[in-house]
């Protein structure tokens, strides 16, 4: 997606090439979404289908205002509703726009086996290099808020870049200068949490009492974060998860596993090594060529 | 708007009732945020169904379709009997003091004066008592139990917790809990303001829902200063502009109106127009409606209208019944009385009540011209869309001429906001296709049929004949020069009476109190003199500095009238000229003149020892707690059940609805009742799309592709339909087959002890455009009209609703 260079990287996936740090610089950005001010018009979601030039097919109504009805890879912002109950009697329609968290620790480069295709800048932001995916899904797998999707077309990953392309030239993303209630805000991560702490404030002053910032630690913080009403259950907004961890099978692979695999090709390597020095190069003979041929003919045979 | 949208940023308490602001105006709803965030306002949603708005709300209370009257004069109620009212306000600026004749009474749901058969009141009782000058009495003391005040209270003791609960299914707890926040604006420096549009407009007793809102706020103290006001949110992207200029039936550019065949004379006419003031030394601005009437004539017809033909006064159409709106023209058509209909930015097949009688009035017209951007379902009505628009082509002889017209992108022109600002705007690309202005359009078919008269002669080809028409270029008159002569121009030298400055004849006028009566001046629209002055077009311009940033931006745009941001703005001032809230003050009285940030509506060196009221269009110079005859249904509000309601009346059960809802004879037959439809429907938007337009844009259709209604879980349950599942909804009228959104926003609601379901109905869904087909909610909607403005009842009448399967769809 980017039209950011290699020296905008802090992280790479499946690399172990340490990026140059060029940029380290730069403050990094967030995106705060203020829940408590969002009336759920979808000017995100129309400005985002807008600058992204993202036209999904039109769809069905399904038992909700929520359309299109998931994120796909022409979707990459959705706003979902959740119709909530709260101990009062009293109804709440917690509206939330959904879409990728830019975490700082994300599970989805930590999963892609393909190098260079998740990149992580110096700002945060995560972004997809599209060409360099091989589609293989592990990044919906790593990813705690089940976000990328696999398009069907080309077999590649996509979701939000947090309009990479118009952050690096100075501008604010697509979502955010489309909102009119002022719900989506931008800027440094640090100004952003303040702008959160003042939102709060209001908001315990109105009888939320559990108001709070959501910027899961087990994630390393996000890039993307929200203000609550009830940061005590973020899950009551439509499944915004309370605990947001990266699956154990990705942590298995680049912690225990890993390792592990490395040390395995580097032992085939050495056990290569010998066999080579103590019984010689391997030598194919003409009996192994006739079965190869036999092999392939039986091959093409089966439809 | 009283106000501006800026300005809702200085309320206190936003109430929105009647509307849904956030989800119809989400760009004019940031003001409503701000005012939460800067101001710590809190934000009240009375509504039937828990909307965009409520998600954002403080206090959110429920409330059948169809009852808000109750519930207001319920406000009113608890503020009288809590006594938080605004007594100094309330007693300099309101008529509650003024005395009632003693012929004026409310019995049993009438006030004085109905006629049963003309479904109509004699008016002649609905006024003050007058002294021998011919001005209003009045008891300052409020003793007299004659006094508006004494009788209002009489009026709404019927209008308890108990009774509101009762009529409207609002829980008590919750209504009182939105009179207490409502109440506490009464103290002087704080501010209420009311957001509505059409949910309360479109009732049979829309106007009524309005005035009694602005009754309130008048208790309160609320009109005239920063952050308050009455504030209607208009839906439609220039409707401000066509009510301004007078695109209706019985109306005239300005809020003139046309005359009806009565006013035989121009004398006659002017008889009942120039309203004398009722107390002494009040401005009774209509005093100048000669002046208006005569520059509007000379906009007309030029040097055709003189003195000596009463300002071509023949020339105009005289109403032979109140007036020929839309329900009128669709009731004309299947009647046969009209055969030909010009369709210019209007698709009525999807906007207009009882879509079935609306086809059959187009299916037996001899020609039909629609004029739009879009392909619309009127200029479509004729052809087989399958279920949702059943069509027999080969029956309909109505010969349609669909004229494809640029839309304001492609033109320069201007737009009136909902806060009166006149926004020029600047042509971003051609027209696609063929498509043509309508400017050009009008003028062709002007031109052409001129022609026809001049040829073959005609009834009546005067006016047409006579009609001035001095423009650069005739074939297609530029949006400047049509703004001109909106604005106005001297025609002969004039000499300021008091100033002595003289306008040059040809002179563009710099606002309508240059306006003369004798032939030397014209306007096109009063109202909108000071748009393009000799300083250039005031409406291009952009700068947007607010002095006190308080929401006023004199400097942006063009207000009318006068420029002027906030109406009734000298109530923003104590008698004496000392703004109420002394930390957000509009303009104060100086010692000489008034000052401030905003043009004052009102003398601007008229002392404040004058005694002269702010409400300077009214006769008595002060807002009217008791309407006099001014309103078709009554002085005070009173709740009447819609035309459809599944209760009866249980203040007065003998008259269940308004007695004087338009309603034409053929149509009664088209009520449902409660045994056959038992559930209250209302119908509304959704943010995703702008009426019947967006449908045709992708991106709208991708974000709400279908048609749905809204269903309680209760309900639901009760009829076992599934989220999502397929309904029936139908009514006297007709029915359509949708898919269901069971939801908690709508709960059943208790009404005079039986359990009520609202069931929503959205309406934009039809037969062409992006997005899936749909039938429309006006399929469902009864043809009865509000008793002063004609509008429909969409917001409240009866449905049943079934569990079905998807329609088969050709």
């Amino acid at each position: 997606m980017s039209d950011l260079q290699s020296q905008d990287y802090i992280r790479r996936s499946a690399s172990t090439m340490t990026p140059p740090s060029a940029r380290s610089h730069e403050d990094e950005v967030a995106k705060l979404i203020d829940v408590s001010r969002c009336i759920g018009c979808k000017a995100c979601q129309s400005a985002c289908m807008e600058w992204n030039d993202l036209r999904q097919e039109v769809g069905h109504f399904e038992g909700s205002y929520q359309n299109p009805n998931d994120l796909s890879p022409s979707v990459w912002t959705l706003m979902k509703f959740a119709e909530y109950e709260n101990e009062q009697g009293n109804l709440e329609w917690l509206i939330r726009k959904d879409g990728c968290m830019h975490c700082e620790d994300p599970g989805c480069l930590k999963a892609c086996p393909a190098p260079g295709a998740i990149v992580q800048y110096a700002n945060g932001i995560v972004d997809f290099i599209s060409d360099k995916c091989i589609g293989c899904g592990y990044c919906v797998k790593g990813c705690p808020f089940d976000i990328p999707r696999i398009s069907k077309t080309d077999h590649k990953s996509y979701k939000c870049t947090l309009c990479s392309d118009r952050v690096t030239v100075g501008l604010e993303p697509a979502c955010v200068k489309a909102c009119p209630t002022g719900a989506i805000m931008f800027g440094t991560k640090a100004d952003m949490k303040h702008q959160a702490e003042e939102r709060i404030v209001d908001l315990k002053s109105r009888g939320f009492d559990k108001a709070g910032l959501y910027d899961p630690a087990e994630v390393g913080g996000t890039h993307v974060m929200y203000v609550l009403h009830h940061a005590d259950k973020p899950s009551l907004y439509s499944g915004l998860p309370d605990k947001p961890g990266i699956s154990p099978m990705v942590e298995a692979w680049k912690g225990v596993m890993k390792p592990l695999a490395l040390a395995g090709i580097a032992l085939a390597t050495v056990v290569g090594f010998f066999h080579y020095m103590i019984k010689g190069p391997n030598e194919v003979t003409e009996a192994d060529e006739a079965e190869g041929e036999r092999v392939l003919d039986e091959t093409e045979k089966t439809p | 708007m009283t106000n501006t949208w800026q300005d809702i940023k200085n309320a206190n308490v936003v109430v929105v009732m009647g509307g849904n602001a956030a989800e119809a105006h989400p760009c004019g709803f940031k003001w409503v945020i701000e005012a939460k965030i800067e101001n710590g306002a809190k934000l009240v949603v009375v509504d039937p169904r828990f909307t965009r708005t409520a998600s954002v709300a403080d206090y959110y209370a429920p409330i059948r379709p169809g009852t808000d009257i109750a519930f207001l004069n319920g406000v009113i109620h608890y503020l009288l009997e809590k006594d938080a009212i605004q007594h100094e306000y309330v007693r300099a600026y309101t008529n509650a003091s003024l005395i009632v004749k003693d012929g004026f009474g409310f019995q049993e749901g009438l006030f004085s004066g109905y006629n049963e058969e003309t479904h109509a009141y004699d008016k002649s009782s609905w006024d003050y008592e007058l002294d021998d000058k011919g001005f209003a009495k009045s008891d300052d003391t409020w003793q007299d139990p004659r006094c508006v005040i004494n009788l209002l209270k009489q009026h709404v003791s019927r209008y308890t917790p108990e009774m509101v609960s009762r009529i409207c299914g609002t829980p008590q707890d919750k209504f009182l809990h939105v009179c207490e926040l409502i109440a506490s604006t009464a103290a002087p420096d704080k501010a209420m303001t009311s957001l509505f549009a059409l949910g309360w407009t479109q009732h049979s007793v829309g106007s009524q829902n309005i005035r009694n809102m602005a009754m309130v706020q008048l208790l309160l103290g609320n009109i005239g200063v920063a952050g308050g006001g009455m504030n209607a949110l208009r839906g439609h992207s220039n409707i401000q502009g066509l009510t301004d200029v007078g695109l209706l039936s019985n109306q005239m550019p300005g809020y003139m109106t046309l005359p009806s065949d009565k006013n035989a004379s121009f004398d006659d006419y002017m008889k009942t127009r120039l309203f004398q003031p009722l107390r002494a030394g009040q401005t009774s601005y209509w005093q100048n409606y000669r002046k208006f009437f005569v520059s509007f004539q000379k906009a007309m017809f030029g040097d055709a209208a003189t003195q000596d033909n009463s300002w071509a006064y023949d020339w105009l159409p005289k109403l032979d019944i109140p007036l020929y709106d839309i329900i009128k023209a669709f009731e004309m058509m299947n009647n046969g009385q009209m055969t030909g209909y010009i369709c210019q930015g209007f698709n009525p097949l999807q906007a207009f009540p009882d879509r079935g009688r609306t086809r059959s009035g187009l299916s037996k017209l001899k020609f039909l011209v629609t004029m739009d951007p879009l392909d619309t379902e009127t200029s479509r009505f004729w052809q087989d869309f399958g279920p949702q628009n059943p069509a027999k082509s080969a029956e309909i002889q109505t010969e349609v001429f669909q004229l494809p017209t640029t839309c304001f992108a492609e033109e320069n022109g201007s737009l009136v906001n909902s806060a009166r600002w006149l926004q020029w705007h600047w042509k971003a690309a051609d027209g696609p296709g063929e498509a043509k202005s309508d400017i050009w359009i009008m003028t062709g078919i002007y031109h052409r049929l001129r022609e026809l008269y001049r040829k073959e002669g005609g009834a009546f080809p005067d006016p047409l004949l006579n009609l001035t028409w001095k423009y650069t270029n005739p074939v297609d008159p530029d949006p400047e020069e049509l703004a001109k002569e909106m604005n106005g121009r001297a025609l002969a030298d004039l000499t300021d009476a008091t100033t002595g400055v003289v306008t040059k004849a040809g002179t563009l006028l710099d606002g309508f109190a240059q306006l003369r009566d004798d032939g030397t001046t014209m306007s096109g629209c009063w109202i909108f003199s000071g748009c393009f002055t000799e300083k250039g077009n005031q409406m291009a311009r952009r700068d947007a500095t607010d002095p006190r940033e308080q929401g006023i931006a004199p400097n942006w745009a063009w207000a009318w009238p006068a420029n002027r941001r906030i109406l009734y703005n000298r109530a923003s001032a104590d008698p004496e000229g000392k703004p109420w809230n002394p930390a957000k003050p509009v303009i104060s009285w100086n010692g000489t003149r008034w000052v401030g940030i905003d043009t004052p509506d009102y003398g601007p060196t008229v002392k404040p020892s004058d005694g002269v009221g702010p409400f300077i269009m009214n006769a008595e110079g002060m807002g009217r707690l008791f309407a006099r005859d001014q309103m078709a249904d009554g002085p005070f509000p009173e709740h009447y059940e819609p035309l459809e309601s599944p209760v009866d009346n249980v203040l007065h059960p003998k008259v269940k609805s308004n007695p004087v809802a338009r309603v034409f004879a053929d149509d009664r037959q088209k009520f449902g009742d409660a045994k056959s439809f038992p559930y209250v429907a209302t119908t509304y938007r959704l943010t995703e799309h702008f009426h019947f337009w967006t449908k045709h844009a992708l991106i709208n259709a991708i974000l709400q592709p279908e048609e749905f209604v809204e269903i309680g879980e209760v309900l639901a349950k009760e009829k076992g339909i599934a989220q999502g599942g397929w309904v029936k909804v139908s009514s006297k009228r007709g029915e359509i087959v949708c898919k269901a959104y069971v939801t908690k926003r709508i709960k059943p609601l208790t009404v005079d002890g039986k359990p009520t379901h609202v069931i929503g109905v959205p309406l934009h869904w039809g037969f062409t455009g992006q997005a899936r087909k749909g039938y429309g909610a006006n399929t469902l909607t009864p043809p009865v009209g509000d008793a002063n403005t004609q509008t429909p009842e969409f917001k409240a009448f009866l449905v049943n609703v079934e569990k079905t399967t998807a329609p088969v769809t050709a």
